[in-house]
């Protein structure tokens, strides 16, 4: 379970700094793939939920590779947690909803929940309590791209892509997403000045 | 009335009845005008220097409602005078829907009674022209008259009974004076509260055809026409009702008219936003309409310029539109809004002077609108450039229910004399006498 | 979203009415799970000050508040016709002290949701104001056609009824054309609104032409009072001019489909065997108003002048 220490960061076209890029993201995602099954010996429970919009493509990948690994065709769920958070209307910001879809039941699954940034742990905690209106998990797990620490609740990332230590003013977001489709996928620090998204 | 004497100096002297405009010295002596004229020499008495004013006969309002007797919360006489001489009019013609109707001598004397003791300004009631503005039964127009009525009418309501206004109108010669018609069919307008157009439809709000005052107009007119009276139409609003009464000008039909500030400068646009300070009777119009009415004043189709001053309590106005009474109070607006057209050159300055006091003077047959020698002395300083902000809590009316709340006026009374006295100085205040 | 109020569709512009859609069709996806709660609005209060009675669209807002776990108050001004004007300021005072997150009013005066806005910090959501508006009406009428026809570009929306006194054809002229769909309006004469035309609709006082190729039928509730100020002279001739059977619907398009506000006069504007089922889709209509409600409180309750920054 030992994740990759920090590497030094390559520079790409607009003024953001890569953390991971394609090839590293997959190979992360593979032996996170491989530990998840390797942790949970009754791996047909295994329920992937992705938190849009990053978590989404790196849930469908896990899931290719599991299917890889034990020939098992492991759900994969969309959970938005916008709903759930907790500095909506005090700031009186209103983020666009993303699309929640759970294909499957919830209730006595191993839930396997899959974010690309973790940071002060808000978001992971507004998706268990998403989850908890769903149904019972017998157990949620978290994978995460990418620990940039900095964390507020106690929340645990049980699969580390890469841990990263930033500044607070930091940002730090997985790129590439092209709706449904999958085009080259890069984790990039921004900083505050940066452009792009 | 004063023995005093009161040199105004060095002011545009705009004189109507004289189709005087030029600089000159007013001289006034005795509560009248003693002499008027470029460079007077002389000395004693008071001074008042008016350069770059104009010197003007004091304004005469043909329509207020001065709510006294019977509404003194909205205003009354002592209020109303008081806001009428800071708006430049040494008088104003009150209507008489108050509680009682005045349509009884006694009426006519308590308000002149009270208009002696309070008013600075001098005030002319109108007698009703049906009992109870019930429409049916005449009054004793005669008596109304005899007592001070200076012209009878329903306003506020109609006379719905063509019948009943026909004899209104033939009866009335007897009494030698007009009748004033708020000339509206109410079975058109039925609960419309705004002009029935785009606009009303983009409210939601029930509309008040055109139509519905033009119908009315023209009744008014044939009836006058019919019976050989003087008919004097009330708050003209709609490009119809001018139409008419300069055909029936032509045809030689005794009809006098009037139009309020609001008609001549806002339109039923003024009314999206539901603000109950732009509802009134009749209601804004269209753009054509304002068009005509600013054209038919000019040419001299309409008259006067009335403000139907219509105080209500804030209580009453601060309610859902259709619920709220019409009217807008305008004796203290009068001169900034309307100066508007002279600004935009549509009416010369001395035109303007005479819609406000030669034409009303002579609707009502009373002096006034004069410089003459041996007028009254009545009149008033308008300084046509003097910017301020309106604030009708610091009005003297005892209302707030304007459409020019808060905004920037160009032009105001500088000063007012009735008979000679001083009763409204910009510095000092109404001075009572 | 730009304004503090939802008072009028005429106040939104495409984008608005766009995010309010999407942000409904989110909600309905709550509406199918089986704990229909989320805790966004919780511990917040939303007033439905209801002036005028109506528990079809006050019980619609209630589930929207309470599934976005919001307390929810009922605020009925009593309707004594003794208390014929409401004083605008006192109500907003009254309400003012209580601290609103929102307040959801419905009036049979148009203009006073504007009123109140202007006097209150909360947001305030109008719920139907004598005929001006009835903004989530239209909204969800939008969003049912989305669902139906999932596009309105290129579609042809007909309202059949008394438009003259009717908030939902205007909320709806509005919310359709700005969506990019024609808008028709067909009623009697007399029911048609001076310069209706210049809000962008086309006006037809013959039912056949307006039903010519449309997509969407939507059709208002005549209502009985219209009798006595001669609007119209029977309800049996209105029914057989303006009314909508199966018959008449066959100059519109085959997929057509029928809306109506609620509730239905059946036999009158509406023909018994058309309430019910397809082409009909006035069940859809409501389910989906809770939804539409919903995305419309997640876009302004809480959102009040005093709280912001």
């Amino acid at each position: 379970m030992a994740a990759s220490s920090a590497a030094p960061a390559r520079a790409s076209a607009a003024d953001a700094r890569v953390l991971l890029d394609d090839v590293a993201i997959r190979r992360a995602l593979v032996r996170i793939a491989h530990e998840v099954v390797e942790r949970n010996e009754t791996w047909r429970d295994l329920y992937l939920v992705a938190i849009p919009n990053g978590g989404v493509p790196l849930a469908r990948i896990i899931a290719a590779q599991v299917r890889e690994i034990t020939g098992l065709e492991v759900p994969v769920g969309i959970l938005d947690t916008t709903l759930y958070r907790d500095d909506l209307v005090a700031s009186g910001e209103r983020p666009p909803l993303r699309r929640t879809e759970m294909p499957s039941a919830v209730d006595d699954r191993v839930v396997v929940l899959v974010d690309d940034v973790v940071s002060t742990g808000r978001t992971i905690r507004a998706a268990m309590d998403a989850l908890m209106d769903f149904g019972r998990p017998r157990s949620v797990q978290l994978v995460g791209l990418v620990d940039r620490g900095h964390r507020e609740l106690p929340i645990k990332i049980d699969f580390v892509g890469k841990n990263v230590p930033t500044q607070r003013e930091e940002r730090v977001k997985l790129r590439g997403l092209q709706g449904d489709l999958e085009g080259p996928l890069e984790v990039v620090i921004l900083d505050t000045n940066g452009g792009g998204a | 009335m004063a023995s005093g004497r009161i040199w105004i100096r060095g002011g545009r002297v705009l004189d109507p009845s004289m189709g005087r405009d030029e600089i000159a010295d007013v001289l006034v002596e005795d509560g009248k005008i003693a002499a008027v004229g470029a460079g007077l020499g002389g000395s004693g008495g008071e001074v008042i220097e008016a350069a770059g004013a104009w010197v003007v006969p004091g304004f005469i309002d043909l329509h207020v409602h001065l709510r006294e007797p019977g509404q003194e919360y909205k205003e009354d006489i002592a209020s109303g005078g008081r806001a009428a001489v800071a708006g430049g009019f040494s008088a104003v013609v009150c209507m008489a829907n108050t509680q009682p109707v005045n349509d009884d001598p006694s009426v006519t004397e308590y308000i002149l009674d009270r208009a002696r003791q309070e008013s600075p300004a001098r005030v002319y009631p109108v007698g009703a022209a049906t009992r109870g503005l019930g429409g049916e039964v005449m009054t004793e127009m005669v008596a109304l008259v005899d007592a001070g009525c200076v012209a009878l009418s329903d306003d506020g309501k109609t006379i719905m009974d063509s019948g009943v206004m026909r004899r209104v109108l033939e009866y009335s010669q007897l009494a030698r004076v007009a009748i004033i018609t708020h000339a509206e069919d109410r079975t058109l307008v039925r609960e419309g509260v705004v002009n029935e157009g785009p606009v009303s439809t983009r409210l939601g709000l029930p509309g008040n055809p055109s139509t519905a005052e033009v119908i009315h107009v023209a009744r008014d007119i044939l009836l006058a026409e019919l019976a050989g009276a003087h008919l004097h139409v009330a708050h003209v609003s709609t490009a119809g009702a001018v139409d008419l009464i300069r055909s029936a000008r032509e045809r030689g039909i005794h009809v006098t008219a009037e139009v309020t500030p609001h008609h001549l400068t806002l339109t039923d646009e003024a009314t999206l936003g539901y603000d109950t300070n732009t509802k009134m009777a009749p209601p804004l119009r269209s753009e054509k309409d304002v068009r005509a009415c600013r054209a038919g004043l000019a040419d001299g189709t309409i008259d006067a310029i009335a403000t139907d001053h219509a105080p209500h309590a804030v209580h009453e106005k601060d309610v859902e539109f259709t619920a709220a009474p019409p009217g807008v109070i305008g004796l203290e607006t009068a001169v900034p809004v309307t100066l508007d057209l002279v600004r935009a050159s549509e009416i010369p300055p001395l035109e303007w002077v005479r819609r406000l006091s030669t034409n009303p003077a002579r609707i009502i047959h009373r002096a006034g609108g004069s410089l003459a020698v041996g007028a009254p002395a009545d009149v008033a300083l308008i300084d046509p450039e003097r910017r301020w902000v309106y604030d009708p809590a610091k009005g003297f009316s005892k209302s707030r229910n304007s459409p020019w709340a808060g905004r920037e006026m160009i032009g105001c009374a500088i000063a007012t004399l009735v008979g000679g006295v001083l009763v409204w100085d910009i510095e000092r205040g109404v001075l009572l006498p | 979203m730009t304004g503090r109020d939802l008072l009028g569709i005429e106040d939104l512009d495409r984008a608005d009415l766009e995010l309010i859609l999407e942000t409904a069709e989110r909600m309905q996806e709550v509406g199918r799970r089986d704990v229909k709660k989320v805790p966004t609005l919780r511990g917040r209060t939303l007033i439905n000050l209801f002036f005028e009675s109506s528990t079809r669209t006050r019980t619609s807002f209630e589930i929207a508040g309470k599934r976005l776990s919001a307390d929810v108050v009922n605020f009925t001004p009593s309707s004594s016709s003794l208390t014929k004007a409401e004083s605008i300021l006192d109500t907003a005072m009254t309400l003012d002290a209580m601290d609103p997150d929102a307040v959801i009013v419905r009036h049979k005066v148009a203009g006073v949701p504007k009123r109140l806005a202007d006097a209150l910090a909360a947001p305030v959501i109008n719920a139907g104001d004598g005929a001006h508006e009835h903004p989530t009406q239209a909204l969800l009428d939008c969003f049912t056609v989305k669902q139906e026809k999932g596009r309105f570009d290129g579609l042809t929306v007909t309202i059949i009824g008394d438009i003259t006194h009717s908030r939902v054809a205007r909320s709806n002229l509005y919310a359709f054309t700005k969506l990019g769909a024609e808008v028709r309006l067909a009623a009697p004469p007399t029911m048609l609104p001076a310069g209706i035309e210049s809000l962008g609709a086309k006006a037809y006082t013959s039912l056949r032409e307006a039903l010519e190729g449309a997509d969407v039928v939507m059709v208002l509730r005549i209502q009985q009072e219209r009798l006595d100020g001669c609007f119209f002279p029977s309800i049996r001739e209105y029914a057989s001019t303006f009314g909508i059977d199966r018959a008449k619907l066959r100059y519109a398009k085959d997929d057509v489909i029928v809306m109506h506000p609620g509730p239905i006069n059946r036999g009158v504007e509406i023909a018994h065997d058309l309430a019910d089922r397809r082409p009909s889709v006035i069940l859809d209509q409501v389910r989906n108003g809770v939804a539409v409600r919903m995305a419309v409180l997640y876009q302004f309750a809480g959102r009040s002048a005093k709280r912001e920054g």
